[in-house]
Order: structure tokens, then C-alpha cells, then sequence
């Protein structure tokens, strides 16, 4: 297996709040190859995109970063807030789930795609827009010559996710950051953009870290998934090992509580309660409030512990097979 | 079975400016809609943004004027009820929305959202609207002390529990949910989606779905109606539906939702191009400009729908190939469903639930 593009150890975020300082990412772990696709998976809470702008270098004044980030060997924590600049874009990129807020409506689409390669690969204006106007065509734009000249109102929600793209991959990054980057489109349109991603990738080599909330996203699409809960990662596996034989009872939870287009189960596996309060999180395993299947010794924090091929499980219970020895 | 609600060929455009408010044309938001729900009966309506389902949501409760057809609900003629009369229907049929942030008065705690409607239809008598809303409360899996409390006190699945509460709160014939839970996260999604399954069970409620969440809807409707630019391209049981769909846009719909087939397995081309502008929909078939089958017939005459009990609006439809079966996943097998028991086992039904806490 090659270098890992990007890799995560123990990182912490720390964010000032008016109620004191608050934790949503714990002491995260993972790695991305370059070509390969790995899923952060989880509800809303559960630090999936503070860990992606703590990567990007987009955390709001005063947060603090913990632990290691390692993008091709380079340590970024240590990199001031110009060196910073100089990757995103560059290097490193970004889509996020509304692409109406994160395009400028000021700009056509052409020139917005061509200013991310005026600054980072110092080409002439019209070089650029040369260049923008062939990368809109890549990512499948009908008529791109017209509608680079077009602002961002003037096109669908699926289109500006496409300029999106086009804008996030003109400089051909080694590592692409996708978050929830289909989550407020249609059905149809989704599966248009996920298969135009994934062919991006298998062209250029990039990495990319999907971040998403629908396993079925995560069973088409990545080849490794960390499932995150309060924070910290619940369970790291190969994608088809995780669907197969999950070790962590929230993501057999998580699993059963998406419904099926089979239809089957009658009832819902139904995760009581609540995520916990990350100002005061109970200790040991966060999820223990809401398990089946916890114990006293619960009240300890579980370390993400080898589960073979791979695949790693954060839960003093795991494996959870002899569970149904006894059942 | 008696038909509850039965809408007629109903049809809704509204009026598009442009930026000086000079009218620009209309979008047929629905267009010629005919659908009958049963007694009982949980009927879902399903398509992507802009298809239309909303409005016609809101159509069938005369929240908003038709410009054409018949709403029927319980045998008479909602179109023809003068205001007083209709506001007493109403309190035979309720809405509850996809946003349980806005849906709920910030201003109103949680006993008077749930007691309005109580003493806007004169439910109860004034002396035991206490009692009653800790009981709705109680059937909707909320302990009753946390009545005296704020909106904003709450998580969102525990609001769209407080609004499920609101619209029980009449003893309604008709609950029509807009996406009553897109914006939950799965595992509370979970929560409410079987909540709302006990309820009409038990309470015999007619309930029509809207959503563009087809999981959702294979789970609990018993029938389907699906949208495309105003129109019902198809309709039948969910599990013909879901099995065979008939009009190549439900195939389409169907085969691209995530998660069937595995990365590796063979997954249907996706649908080309965008939905075209209601403004100005393609002659004849509205869904030819994107369906892989259409032939000139398409192009000239709009297709009815045809078929009986499961139908379709398509002129091709005996002709199609055959379409492919829904792949078998079931990655986790019996091991992952044994585990996945230990969490169904443990939700029990909500009136159980608010008795062991009272």
C-alpha cells in the first residue's frame, strides 16, 4: 500500500465558546491513500466536519488543534496561516453541501474557476478562463462556453455543485474534502455528481475524505469508512468489512435504522435517546448511555482495538459475536 | 373500503414575474392530479423537488385554492364548504411539516401548543385540557412533566414528537405529513418513523406521506404515487411498485438510490440533465427529454395513466424491457439482524411507554 496522503493521529479540537471551551473532536485517528475514498460517517454532532475544517486549516480564531496532522509527510498544524493559504486550493480542497453559499454570486462561473488557477498555477487571465472553461466541460457542463459566462444563480443546484467541483479539482489536489457535498440535492442529481467524483479520482489520483451521513453513499463509494459518534471514531474498517461484520453497536444500530428500499424489517432498530451533551459527556464510551449492551466496565474509555483485516472497534464488547452465544 | 379523501383532477399554476412584476408565464405546479385515499390507508407521494407534491399536499386540505377539480373528504365537497364549515372540518384533518424549528411558536410552551387546538375545536372542557394534553404527550413518547417547557428547549426529534402531539390533539381522520422526517438524523428518524407507525395503527389513521426519501416510503406506505412536473406518473401498492415499476422515471427514481449493489456490482447509468422549468414543460410525455425509451409518440401526445390497481402515464409501457430486480443486499446477514434485535426489542409502543412514566 502506498503513503498515505493524508493522515490523522490523536487529533483534538478545542473551541472557545461564551459557555467555556468545548471538545467535538477527541482524539481522531485515520489515514487516506492516494486514489482512495474514506468515509467519515455520522449524525450531526459527531465532529465529522470540525475535523475536516481542522484539516483545512478553516477552524474559527482561537480553536485549538491537538495531536498530528500529516499531509504528504508535512506536519500542517505547524504551518502559519500564509503557508496555509498557499495549499487550499492548490493541494488541498474543499466542497461543501450548499454550493449557493460558497460560490460568489458577484462572478460568473468561468471566472470563478479561473481565479483558482490564476493563483495557484500563475497563468495569464485568458489562459485561465481557457483552461476553466475545459474543466467545466469535465465535469459534464452542457454548452460550457456559454455557461461559464453565467452567474450562479442563473444555474441549477446540481449545475453549481459541478462548478464546485470544476473549481475544487482545476488545480488537480492531492487531497479532495467532500462534505455532504450531495445532501441537498435529488436522488437523480446525487448519483450524477458521486459517479462524476469517483471518476475524477480515478483519473488524478486524488484522495478523498467523503464526508456523509447516508451509508448508502458510504457501501457505493468508499473503500474505508471511520464511523464517528460524540466526537471520537466508534469503529475503522474496509467498507464491504463494515457492512459485513460490524463490531461497534452503534454502527449495527445506525445500520438498522436507515430503512431499506427491500422493505423487511417491520420495526426500525431504534437507538433510544439522545447524543450526548459534549460539554458533559458521560465518561468511559459515550455511546454506553444509549447501548444494549453495555456493562460496568463501560464506564471506562474503550480504545479503538484491532479486529482483524484492518478493522478496528472502540467497545470493550467487541467482537460482539459471543453476544449471541449467549443470547 | 370507503375512499376518505379523493381528489379530482385537480390543478394549481402560479403566477411567475420577472424582476419589474410583469408576468412571465406560470408554473403547473399540479396539473390535472386524480388520487383517492382509503379509509385507513397510509398513501405516500413521492418525487423530487418541484415535482409538485407539496402544493398538492396542501391542495387536498384546501390550505391553498385550486384553480380547477374536486377535493372530496368524507363525502362532501371541501370546494363548495363556506369558511365556518370548513373550519370545522379541519379539525378532521392536520398537517405536520418537514421543520420542527419553525413549525412550533417560540412564544408558546409546550402545553399551549398542544391545548390550542384543544380549545380552538372545543375538544375537551377547559377543566380537563390539562389532562388531556399530559395524555397526548404520554402517546407521543414525551414524559408530561416537560409540558410547562420551551420549543427551544428541545432536540428536533423531541419537537417533531410535540408536533405529532399538536396535530393528534383533534382526534383527526387525515394527517398529511411534508416530510415529517427529512430533517432528523437516522437514528432519531428511527424513533419517529416507527412512533408514527404505532399511531396509525392504533388510532386508524388515514395518513398521506410526502417525501422524496423512497426507504421511507417502502417502509411504511401501502401505496405509492409517484410525481413528475406536476403530473402522477405512476401509482400502485408499494410493493408492486417497488418490485416492478412500470414508467421509466420510477425506475430511474429507484435505481439511483445509494446503497443497492455495492461499489463493485453493476449500477444503472445515471439519469442525464436536470428537471426541465415548469414553465415551459416538453410537450406529450414531460419526462421524454430525459427517458432513455422515448419514441415520436412521446413528443405528441400526453399519456394517460393506464393499468388499474398499479398504474402508469406512459405510452410504452407494455413494450419496456423487463425491469431489473432490486439486488439482494444483505451484507450483514442473520448475525448483523440477531444484534440489530437487541435495539428493535427495546422501543416499545409509546402508550406503554408514557404509562411506565407517568
Amino acid at each position: 500500500m502506498s503513503a498515505p496522503v493524508l493522515e490523522l493521529r490523536d487529533v483534538t479540537v478545542t473551541l472557545p465558546t461564551d459557555r467555556g471551551p468545548l471538545r467535538p473532536v477527541d482524539g481522531v485517528s485515520f489515514a487516506v491513500a492516494p486514489g482512495k475514498t474514506l468515509a467519515v460517517v455520522g449524525e450531526s454532532g459527531c465532529g465529522k466536519s470540525v475535523t475536516a475544517l481542522a484539516i483545512m486549516g478553516l477552524l474559527p480564531q482561537g480553536s485549538r488543534i491537538g495531536g498530528a496532522i500529516r499531509f504528504d509527510g508535512q506536519e500542517l498544524t505547524a504551518l502559519d496561516a500564509e503557508a496555509m493559504r498557499g495549499k487550499r486550493g492548490a493541494e488541498l480542497a474543499m466542497i461543501f453541501q450548499e454550493p449557493m453559499t460558497s460560490l460568489n454570486p458577484a462572478f460568473t462561473a468561468g471566472e470563478q474557476v479561473a481565479e483558482a488557477l490564476r493563483l495557484h498555477q500563475n497563468l495569464s487571465p485568458a489562459a485561465a478562463m481557457d483552461r476553466a472553461v475545459e474543466m467545466l466541460a469535465r465535469v459534464r457542463i452542457p454548452d460550457a462556453g456559454r455557461r461559464a459566462r453565467q452567474y450562479p444563480h442563473q444555474l441549477s443546484g446540481g449545475m453549481r455543485q459541478r462548478v464546485m467541483i470544476a473549481m475544487a479539482l482545476a488545480c488537480r489536489p492531492r487531497l479532495l474534502i467532500a462534505d455532504e457535498p450531495t445532501t441537498a440535492l435529488d436522488v437523480t442529481v446525487q448519483a450524477q455528481i458521486l459517479a462524476l467524483i469517483d471518476e475524477l479520482k480515478a483519473e488524478t489520483g486524488t484522495a478523498v475524505l467523503l464526508i456523509t451521513h447516508d451509508l448508502g453513499v458510504v457501501a457505493d463509494h468508499a473503500d474505508e469508512v471511520a464511523v464517528m459518534y460524540a466526537g471520537r471514531v466508534a469503529e475503522r474498517a474496509p467498507a464491504a468489512r463494515l457492512f459485513a461484520n460490524p463490531q461497534h453497536p452503534y454502527t449495527v444500530g445506525l445500520l438498522g435504522a436507515a430503512p431499506s428500499l427491500e422493505g423487511g424489517a417491520e420495526r426500525l432498530a431504534s437507538i433510544e435517546g439522545t447524543v450526548p451533551d459534549l460539554r458533559n459527556p458521560p465518561p468511559g464510551c459515550r455511546f454506553a448511555p444509549r447501548c444494549p449492551f453495555a456493562v460496568a466496565r463501560c464506564a471506562e474509555q474503550p480504545p479503538l482495538a484491532p479486529m482483524g483485516e484492518g478493522h478496528l472497534a472502540a467497545c470493550w464488547r467487541a467482537p460482539l459475536d459471543s453476544l449471541l452465544v449467549a443470547a | 373500503m370507503t375512499a376518505l379523501l379523493e381528489l379530482r383532477d385537480l390543478a394549481r399554476a402560479f403566477p411567475v414575474r420577472d424582476a419589474l412584476g410583469r408576468a412571465r408565464g406560470a408554473v403547473r405546479a399540479v396539473d390535472g392530479v386524480s388520487l383517492s385515499v382509503a379509509e385507513g390507508e397510509v398513501l405516500a407521494i413521492v418525487g423530487e423537488s418541484g415535482c409538485g407534491k407539496s402544493t398538492l399536499g396542501r391542495l387536498a386540505l384546501r390550505l391553498i385554492e385550486p384553480d380547477a377539480g374536486e377535493i372530496r373528504f368524507m363525502g362532501e365537497d371541501l370546494r363548495t364548504l363556506n369558511p365556518a364549515d370548513l373550519r370545522r372540518r379541519r379539525r378532521d384533518m392536520q398537517l405536520i411539516f418537514q421543520d420542527p424549528f419553525a413549525s412550533l411558536d417560540p412564544r408558546m410552551t409546550v402545553e399551549e401548543a398542544v391545548g390550542e387546538p384543544l380549545r380552538l375545536h372545543g375538544i375537551v372542557p377547559r377543566a380537563q385540557e390539562r389532562d388531556r394534553v399530559a395524555e397526548l404527550l404520554a402517546r407521543v413518547g414525551l414524559r408530561p412533566e416537560l409540558a410547562r417547557r420551551w420549543p427551544h428547549e428541545f432536540s428536533g426529534g423531541q419537537r417533531q414528537r410535540i408536533a405529532i402531539a399538536r396535530a393528534l390533539a383533534s382526534r383527526p381522520r387525515l394527517i398529511v405529513g411534508d416530510e415529517p422526517v427529512s430533517a432528523l438524523d437516522v437514528s432519531v428518524q428511527a424513533q419517529v418513523i416507527n412512533l408514527l407507525q404505532d399511531l396509525i395503527a392504533e388510532l386508524r389513521l388515514t395518513f398521506v406521506l410526502i417525501s422524496h426519501d423512497l426507504g421511507v416510503v417502502r417502509h411504511i406506505a401501502d401505496r405509492v404515487a409517484v410525481m413528475y412536473l406536476g403530473r402522477i406518473v405512476e401509482e400502485g401498492p408499494t410493493e408492486a411498485v417497488f418490485r416492478a415499476p412500470r414508467h421509466p422515471y420510477t425506475r430511474a427514481l429507484l435505481a439511483a438510490v445509494p446503497g443497492q449493489g455495492g461499489r463493485d456490482g453493476a449500477k444503472a447509468v445515471p439519469l442525464e440533465g436536470d428537471v426541465p422549468s415548469p414553465i415551459d414543460p416538453p410537450s406529450g410525455c414531460r419526462f421524454r427529454t430525459r427517458c432513455p425509451f422515448a419514441e415520436a409518440v412521446c413528443a405528441e401526445r400526453m399519456p394517460l395513466l393506464e393499468g388499474g390497481s398499479h398504474a402508469a402515464a406512459c405510452h410504452l409501457q407494455d413494450r419496456l424491457p423487463p425491469a431489473r430486480p432490486p439486488a439482494e443486499h444483505d451484507a450483514g446477514g442473520e448475525r448483523l439482524r440477531r444484534l440489530q434485535a437487541f435495539f428493535t426489542d427495546r422501543s416499545t409502543s409509546p402508550i406503554t411507554k408514557g404509562a411506565t412514566t407517568t
